[in-house]
């Protein structure tokens, strides 16, 4: 026998907000991405010019040169909204719990050899000062672009910067016992190693970009194309012994290049095909960027694989395949 | 000589503020291009205290744990159709108004802490407020998703942003937002972070919140319960930030001051909307808004400026004002929309002889002298079918752009009328704190996008009402008009008649 | 003019041995029970205290996890491995 709950039928007198609608189409139903991205910023009618900026309104679509007719075109594959963002990140937190605990148990990051303890102190630790000027950048394009869409996935960039810069920071304290005293370290090296100094000064350059697409393009195409292309992909030989543990412990940052690339070469490859102007912008913006960061990455690549630079010119190939593949003229 | 294991805040320290180092590629000026010009003096960065100690791994463990309670239940609300147990469909009202009115300024609060995440020279204050970022766009998100249900089935809710950036009521809370946005990241800071987030944030929360619980809306209030955990975190922040400019330099008191000043009566006159959701809006109403002021603000805020002596900060100016005014203007300001519901995109209605001697009870010094007469005359005119709309086009203020509807301090029987000039134009106001912050900075308030005068100047659509009507793309006959006679009204009515025909 | 420290918790099962250790640790707290919350309000000064509320959790707490059960509070914070504690007081 089949129990049948009797329930009083509701009839809806329409399906989403009006804004939706008009986008996805009349009586369909919306997903909550959609109802939390679509038409969200305020375009029209703004009371004051920014004391800070007064050739721009606080939002303002000329802040790139690049044109959009539709900023709501550039959507995100992952449909992340704050709840699904949070509750991802929760779920590949918990990995990387298990990993440092596994690692901890085992003294694996503690009996590491003096050549790849150095390797680490010298090329893995100062990555937490490159994911901090990451989250500089993510958050200037959410507070600078222009639209819902592609503005809110940033600050969740932000926050995944500074998540991955914990956890380096984490490697090296296991790596101090818990001193800090690598971290410290870590940061005079950032600062002072010559090996460092070209990816040092291109990524204060990104923080003068006042271009937010500009910018956003320089950060996903070559910071993330190509340098932590190059420092978590290319490295294996310099952590020795270490690799493993060391790419255990850095899951997290493959696991989330793989899934930020699925939206910002959507985002990217979207830009560039609005217009043949659009296009030549963004390309010389991929060809720029990408150029730099495997120039700033060469005495880096040389210092730790003595290879004259061969694993970020290999990186550097990486990124422009990819740009080359997002329909760019790289 | 071995170094000592790092204690809680040191670790912290490591995790945050050990990320950032002195830029030599570019000048920090050039960095940092927007935090000199508005005259705060920072000494020294590392003396500030960092509110909570969330590294983003404990941030997204907590949080995605709170989104899973409160999908949960609003899944289970859409499920079985909890918009029929609210206590009246009047009480959505309150949520068309909260939707257009107080939603987007979560989005723009989202924006703002962006700001002040990159902006702020100082490390600490950068991450607390990305995290406030972070929490903003949660909340608009979720009360988006909240109100999605009530928007299947309710009307006045469907167009809210394109309605938040052209009703003409809607430029009070988009013009105090956008106000915060445009100033420098320190006066944004002050403005949201403290005077909004802290010392005014109850008086908009627990009206809402209350009233949605005395209601029977679930799903509200368990978005605010929510809500609030993260308020919290938003409150230390904003303490924080007062502390810390008032103890690195006497030069920053009398700044910091003249924002509290400023800050507090732009909030207060916002408020003022919510005052009468308070007094008027809820089917079951929880206190009335001279209850809420005595409690959030007189007592609240009364410890908390005692505290903040010390540094020499003075209780906001026009705060004895604002005490007084809590007798006035939640019926004065539902009077207004009484008169104009015909051009706005929720209902008004009349109360009943129950709550006009709540409000009676509620308010003895003022109701049954200056306010009940006037419901009565009104009264009077809907029995004889002649339902009063105003068919005038209101004055606004300049500055906080609230009809000019409020009266003197001391005589509630006389308009308070404020003006001054400015190159040749006479501006007005409703109150000498509107006029102190219009003459402060009178380039600012003179561009505002001012509702009434862009009627008159043609760009909203057209010369008549039905043509403003529709582009704001208000429902007319829908959205719009006494809840007497609406769809709403039907809606409901059936409802309650199939839940009795189920019954028997 | 008294200056009250005050906390808000949820009024549910996660949030009792919060709830309970609080009112067991600060003497004299004034308790506003409100719809789906209770209002716990302290002259000067409120704590909670992490071995209190394990005591009556009956598993390890982390300070942390008052984020869950928290939702609002009044007074200057100050937060470590064993406590978590409002103030007015200097």
């Amino acid at each position: 026998m089949t129990v049948q709950i009797k329930t009083l039928d509701y009839e809806q007198k329409r399906q989403t907000f009006g804004h939706v609608a008009r986008r996805i189409g009349e009586g369909k139903s919306a997903t909550r991405y959609q109802e939390a991205t679509l038409d969200v910023q305020a375009t029209a009618n703004f009371h004051y010019k920014p004391l800070w900026e007064p050739e721009y309104w606080h939002f303002d679509s000329r802040k790139s040169a690049v044109v959009m007719a539709d900023w709501y075109k550039p959507l995100d594959p992952r449909q992340f909204y704050y709840a699904t963002y949070n509750i991802a990140r929760a779920n590949m937190q918990q990995s990387v719990e298990r990993s440092f605990a596994f690692a901890e148990e085992r003294g694996l990051v503690t009996k590491l050899s003096e050549g790849a303890r150095a390797h680490v102190e010298r090329g893995l630790l100062p990555l937490r000062h490159v994911h901090w000027g990451s989250n500089m950048n993510m958050s200037e394009i959410c507070q600078r672009g222009y639209g819902t869409a592609v503005t809110a996935p940033c600050i969740f960039s932000a926050g995944d910067h500074l998540g991955m810069a914990q956890i380096i920071s984490r490697i090296g304290l296991e790596l101090d016992g818990q001193t800090g005293t690598s971290l410290d370290s870590a940061k005079t090296i950032w600062l002072q190693d010559p090996a460092w100094q070209g990816v040092r000064k291109l990524i204060e350059d990104t923080f003068v970009e006042r271009d937010f697409f500009q910018l956003y393009v320089a950060q996903t195409l070559a910071v993330n194309g190509v340098i932590f292309e190059f420092a978590y992909k290319r490295l294996d030989p310099a952590w020795m012994e270490g690799a493993t543990t060391v790419a255990m412990l850095t899951e997290f940052m493959s696991d989330w290049r793989a899934e930020e690339a699925r939206w910002s070469d959507n985002v990217i490859k979207t830009v560039a095909a609005e217009s043949p102007e659009n296009n030549a912008l963004v390309s010389q913006w991929a060809t720029h960027w990408i150029g730099r960061a495997v120039e700033a990455l060469n005495p880096l690549s040389n210092a730790l694989l003595g290879d004259d630079g061969v694993a970020a010119r290999t990186a550097g190939e990486v990124a422009s395949a990819k740009a080359a593949a997002l329909g760019l003229r790289v | 000589m071995t170094a000592k294991k790092l204690g809680l805040k040191q670790r912290y320290a490591h995790m945050t503020r050990g990320l950032d180092w002195e830029t030599s590629y570019q000048p920090m000026d050039k960095v940092f291009p927007y935090d000199t010009f508005e005259g705060i003096k920072i000494k020294d960065w590392s003396q500030w205290e960092d509110p909570f100690r969330l590294t983003m791994d404990a941030y997204w463990k907590f949080q995605a744990e709170k989104e899973r309670k409160l999908y949960a239940v609003l899944d289970a609300f859409a499920q079985n159709n909890g918009q029929t147990n609210i206590s009246d469909a009047r009480y959505v009202n309150v949520l068309k108004l909260f939707l257009t009115g107080v939603s987007p300024l979560e989005y723009q609060a989202h924006r703002g802490f962006a700001f002040a995440g990159r902006h702020l020279r100082g490390v600490g204050p950068r991450v607390a407020s990305q995290q406030q970022s972070l929490d903003e766009l949660r909340h608009i998100q979720t009360q988006v998703h909240t109100m999605s249900h009530y928007n299947k089935f309710f009307d006045g809710l469907g167009e809210f942003p394109h309605m938040h950036d052209r009703v003409w009521y809607l430029s009070v809370p988009k013009s105090f937002f956008d106000d915060a946005r445009t100033a420098g990241p320190f006066e944004y800071m002050i403005a949201i972070g403290f005077a909004f987030e802290y010392v005014l944030t109850n008086l908009l929360f627990v009206p809402f919140m209350s009233g949605a619980a005395y209601n029977g809306d679930m799903s509200t209030v368990t978005f605010g319960f929510s809500a609030q955990s993260d308020e919290s975190r938003h409150m230390t922040l904003g303490i924080e930030v007062i502390k810390f400019l008032l103890e690195q330099h006497p030069d920053n008191l009398p700044i910091v001051q003249g924002w509290v000043d400023k800050w507090f009566w732009r909030g207060h006159r916002v408020l003022g909307l919510v005052a009468m959701m308070m007094d008027y809006m809820l089917p079951k109403p929880v206190m009335s808004w001279k209850e809420a002021w005595e409690i959030y603000f007189t007592e609240a805020g009364g410890a908390l400026f005692q505290d903040l002596a010390r540094y020499g900060l003075k209780p906001p100016k026009y705060a004895d004002i604002a005490t007084e005014e809590a007798e006035h203007i939640s019926h004065q300001n539902w009077a207004t929309f009484y008169q104009y519901c015909h051009a706005a995109g929720f209902h008004t209605w009349m109360p009943d002889a129950k709550h006009l001697d709540w409000l009676s009870e509620k308010y003895p010094n003022t109701f049954d002298k200056y306010y009940r007469p006037r419901w009565e005359m009104w009264a009077q005119a809907e029995k004889e079918g002649k339902r009063f709309y105003n068919g005038a086009l209101v004055q606004l203020c300049q500055v906080c752009q609230i009809p000019m509807v409020y009266t003197e301090p001391g005589d509630p029987t006389t308009i308070c009328f404020r003006e001054s000039k400015f190159k040749d134009t006479r501006y007005h106001f409703c109150s000498d704190g509107c006029k102190d912050i219009f003459d402060n900075e009178p380039e600012k308030y003179v561009q505002a996008w001012m509702p009434v005068s862009q009627i008159y100047q043609g760009n909203c659509g057209g010369a008549t009402i039905p043509d403003v009507l529709a582009w704001y793309k208000l429902n007319v006959g829908a959205d719009n008009m006494d809840y007497v006679g609406s769809p709403d009204e039907a809606l409901w009515n059936s409802w309650k008649a199939d839940a009795v025909k189920a019954a028997e | 003019m008294s200056q009250f420290a005050s906390l808000t918790f949820y009024h549910n099962d996660d949030a009792r041995p919060v709830v309970d250790a609080v009112i067991a640790d600060n003497p004299g707290v004034r308790i506003t029970n409100m719809p789906g919350v209770v209002k716990l309000d302290c002259e000067g000064r409120l704590v909670v205290k992490r071995a209190s509320v394990e005591e009556r959790l009956g598993r390890p707490w982390d300070v942390q996890e008052i984020h869950l059960v928290l939702i609002s509070m009044a007074g200057h914070l100050d937060e470590d491995d064993d406590q978590f504690a409002v103030s007015w007081s200097h």
